[in-house]
């Protein structure tokens, strides 16, 4: 091993690398002797902007833990001693749930950027289920911790989507009491939900670093989908990309802080400053924004539709169907790696996957808005084929598209599109 | 096991309800905007303002509402000196808590003390049951932090403190419930709590049910956010830091990228 | 192997040094940056306002009679405060010429003779002195006798006999008028 020590300038960075080569190891995934593909474009930030805001959740949190009190009776008003007496809480409670917000925004751009460019695709597949991993351990962490300020959208919202395990055939009201620790949601409920908000965090670090690892060993994708060919394909990951990374965190920075400093609540539910009663329900009760399409593909099912469709009426009802699809609609983002039949990856090259990909992205918007809105009239019926099509795209068109279409011709390496193509891109 | 039965069907039912219905649970008219001091990426409470809302609030609303996250310390961040704080505080008892004999109650009264400056704000029902007999059944929500709790934050509250109005022909009212259209459902419990000249300013400030409406909407707007000012202040640095220094970065990316090219 | 890793981007000298000034003036921001961000974790750490709040007690002194003590709680620890008598008092100043483990002149302990404020715990190991109580002990010097490993104080709550080093300690206090004191 020792003879595969680098050396360094510093004697002191020398020694500690004689013994421990942690500077070649980081040289080697984020630095100067870590190839990335040249043509990345801002697209690809999103990724180190997510683990930046995953560093931030955890440190703003470790320190509102500090003075937040896991009991009903004490939640709402710990958290209301830190925005107000705690030195700086206010400040450390608003980025912690802005962050909140703002790091499902970077992946959700990240997870899009990459069906856009095909990033899932062979050898890439295993990143990409780790990243849905992530992104199911983000959606956990996210709604145990809404529980805890203990507001009244924190206690229904814990209530109904607890509620969903009860579909499971024969256990599903042991499994409801087993997460509740009781018959409601109560007090042994918040105090194993911010043990999970805690512990889930650095779970997500684990698997960030396994995401990492698999991305290490295959390079990152990039806006052609054309593989690394040669050196003339790639640059160094620093300076390259540590200067562009830290430009789009400063970015990010102005947008997250903004919104933190001057709309600490746009994002929020005001139901939730009112403190949590289990005796009256809120009129209406609303996700997160973050989670609202998958609550409008909960709420899709027609309650009468499996009953007028002779549908194994006995086994499945409308609120079972409802929650198969919702846990369905991620799940199936894992299989697109084998549903996308397409050999090329980037939508670039692929005309129809192009505009599909668009359509697949306002469909994901349309079941967003449905989502804030109760499900009666239109609103169920612009739910339900959004739904529809949410599915449609991925299970149907996906494994047909890539038979058909009409691909265009791909550049010959990364290094050719790059000369030729900068006119063109004007990006 | 029937009682747990009983316990998951109406959590279930209730949050199912919930999705099913709601088609009557009308949110209310929306309040029109109206111009605050707070507003805006400079905005600053006006004192004067949080002092009269504080003798709105101490007058007209704390007779049925708390302000259960206000300490009397609290006051002096609205322009209180300290020894008013503690003349304020002094006005209101608390209960002593037991003595070296461990006595709380003497002839089945509780012993009070004179409330102090690190006391909470004294509040006018002992707990919700007492609060909902004394008013019809209504429970009137603690108001620390109503105008986050709404939409429409302050202009809510002034919508709805000048909005009552007789109900209009035809309208279905329930006993003992005033009309307003800025209510969620248009009835609410709360009886018309502000008229003309209802508090007397010391500032001489005239007391229009608008300007007591507005003074304490405000108030309210503090005592949601007591933040608000340093939260601003602070933010306005730091956003200039990171314009600033995202500039700054930008141009080590391009000279950096520039050797590519 | 055995390369030099880190010399890939030096260029010649003179060309690169605006780069070189762009690049060391941007990260001097962002390390300022990131030490005042530092700061509101730091502080977040420091007392809160309603601990703050608490940190000082005001005391009315008017029920007290002489001779007599009480004991109040500030900061969670116990503070005692004796109305002396004269000839208390007495004792008190013309002990201050008697060999002390700690000396110390009754003038410097009090702000006002017939009023004694002190921190009640004991200086050896922390007990709580006794003494407060017409009944309790004294000890050999009509003070606060500690009950653990018998520390001895005089009037003037200074250590006088017993393994205890110091004499207990004064808090922070002032008089807001005649019969009202503030502790911290």
């Amino acid at each position: 091993m020792s003879e595969n020590t680098r050396k360094f300038k510093n004697p002191v960075i020398n020694w500690i690398e004689y013994r421990l080569p942690i500077f070649s190891f980081i040289d080697d995934s984020v630095g100067s002797n870590y190839p990335s593909p040249r043509n990345l474009n801002y697209w690809w930030n999103f990724g180190s902007l997510a683990g930046v805001t995953l560093v931030v959740m955890i440190a703003t949190g470790i320190f509102l833990a500090m003075n937040y009190t896991p009991h009903v009776d004490m939640a709402f008003d710990s958290v209301e001693r830190i925005m107000r007496d705690v030195n700086y809480g206010w400040l450390m409670r608003y980025v912690h749930m802005n962050g909140g917000t703002m790091f499902f925004i970077a992946v959700y751009i990240h997870i899009f950027r990459g069906m856009y460019y095909g990033s899932y695709k062979e050898p890439r597949e295993l990143l990409w289920i780790i990243g849905i991993v992530i992104f199911l351990a983000m959606m956990a962490t996210a709604f145990v911790g809404y529980v805890l300020p203990w507001g009244q959208m924190s206690f229904w919202g814990a209530t109904v989507i607890t509620n969903l395990f009860s579909v499971i055939p024969f256990f599903g009201d042991s499994i409801v009491q087993w997460l509740w620790g009781g018959f409601s949601v109560d007090n042994p409920t918040l105090n194993r939900f911010f043990s999970f908000h805690f512990l889930l965090p650095f779970v997500i670090f684990a698997l960030v670093f396994l995401h990492l690892w698999a991305l290490h060993e295959h390079k990152s994708n990039n806006p052609t989908g054309v593989e690394i060919k040669g050196d003339a394909d790639v640059i160094p990951f620093h300076p390259y990309y540590t200067a562009k990374d830290a430009f789009g965190l400063g970015v990010f920075l102005i947008f997250f802080l903004g919104f933190t400093f001057f709309a600490p609540n746009f994002f929020g539910e005001p139901e939730n400053y009112i403190r949590a009663n289990p005796l009256v329900t809120p009129a209406e009760i609303v996700p997160e924004w973050y989670f609202l399409p998958y609550y409008a593909i909960l709420r899709a099912v027609p309650d009468n539709f499996i009953d007028a469709w002779g549908i194994l009426p006995v086994i499945i009802t409308a609120k079972e169907a409802g929650v198969i699809l919702m846990f369905a609609s991620i799940i199936a983002l894992a299989f697109l790696p084998w549903l996308d039949s397409s050999k090329v990856r980037s939508a670039k090259y692929r005309p129809i996957y192009k505009q599909l990909f668009w359509v697949f992205v306002a469909d994901t918007f349309v079941l967003g808005y449905i989502g804030a809105h109760p499900a009666e009239g239109h609103f169920l019926l612009i739910g339900r084929i959004a739904t529809a099509y949410y599915f449609f795209h991925l299970l149907i068109l996906l494994p047909l598209l890539g038979r058909f279409e009409k691909t265009r011709p791909l550049p010959e390496s990364i290094s050719a599109s790059v000369t030729n193509a900068s006119s063109e891109e004007g990006q | 096991m029937g009682k747990i039965f009983i316990a998951a069907g109406l959590a279930l039912g209730l949050s199912f309800g919930v999705f099913a219905s709601d088609a009557s649970a009308s949110s209310g008219k929306a309040a029109p905007s109206q111009e605050w001091t707070f507003d805006g990426v400079f905005g600053n409470f006006d004192r004067a303002q949080l002092k009269r809302g504080y003798q709105v609030y101490q007058e007209v609303c704390a007779a049925c509402h708390s302000l259960s996250q206000i300490y009397y310390r609290n006051l002096s961040e609205i322009g209180f000196t300290e020894d008013e704080v503690k003349k304020i505080a002094a006005e209101f008892e608390v209960p002593r808590g037991p003595d070296d004999e461990g006595e709380t109650h003497e002839d089945g009264e509780q012993i009070m003390r004179a409330a102090k400056p690190f006391d909470k704000l004294v509040q006018p029902y002992a707990n919700e049951q007492a609060a909902r007999a004394a008013n019809n059944g209504a429970l009137p929500p603690d108001l620390s932090l109503v105008t986050k709790a709404r939409k429409g934050g302050a202009n809510y509250l002034h919508a709805l403190l000048t909005g009552f109005a007789d109900a209009p022909e035809g309208f279905k009212m329930q006993d003992g419930m005033s009309y307003n259209v800025y209510f969620p459902g248009a009835q609410i419990a709360m009886a018309p709590p502000i008229d003309d000249d209802a508090v007397e300013y010391a500032d001489g400030t005239k007391a229009s049910k608008d300007q007591i409406s507005r003074d304490v909407a405000a108030f309210l707007t503090w005592t949601a956010e007591p933040e608000l000012e340093d939260r601003k202040r602070i933010g306005i640095k730091v956003l200039i830091f990171l314009i600033i220094f995202t500039a700054m970065l930008y141009a080590v990316k391009r000279r950096v990228w520039a050797k590519l090219h | 192997m055995a390369e030099t890793a880190s010399d890939t981007h030096d260029g010649p000298e003179g060309e690169e040094t605006r780069r070189d000034f762009l690049l060391i003036s941007t990260i001097a921001v962002g390390a300022a940056g990131a030490a005042v961000a530092a700061w509101p974790f730091i502080h977040m750490m420091n007392p809160s306002r309603d601990v703050l709040a608490l940190a000082s007690t005001e005391v009315d002194l008017e029920p007290i009679e002489e001779g007599q003590s009480i004991t109040i709680v500030w900061r969670g620890k116990p503070v005692f405060i004796r109305k002396r008598t004269a000839k208390e008092i007495e004792i008190a100043k013309a002990d201050d010429a008697a060999t002390m483990k700690d000396p110390e002149a009754d003038g410097t302990r009090v702000k006002k003779p017939e009023w004694l404020v002190m921190i009640g715990i004991c200086t050896h190991l922390g007990c709580i002195p006794l003494g407060q109580k017409g009944s309790d002990p004294k000890g050999e010097f009509g003070g606060w006798f500690c009950p653990c490993h018998g520390s001895h104080y005089d009037t003037s709550g200074r250590i006088r006999k017993g393994p205890a080093p110091k004499n207990l300690p004064i808090p922070p206090y002032t008089f807001l008028d005649d019969t009202n004191i503030r502790i911290g």
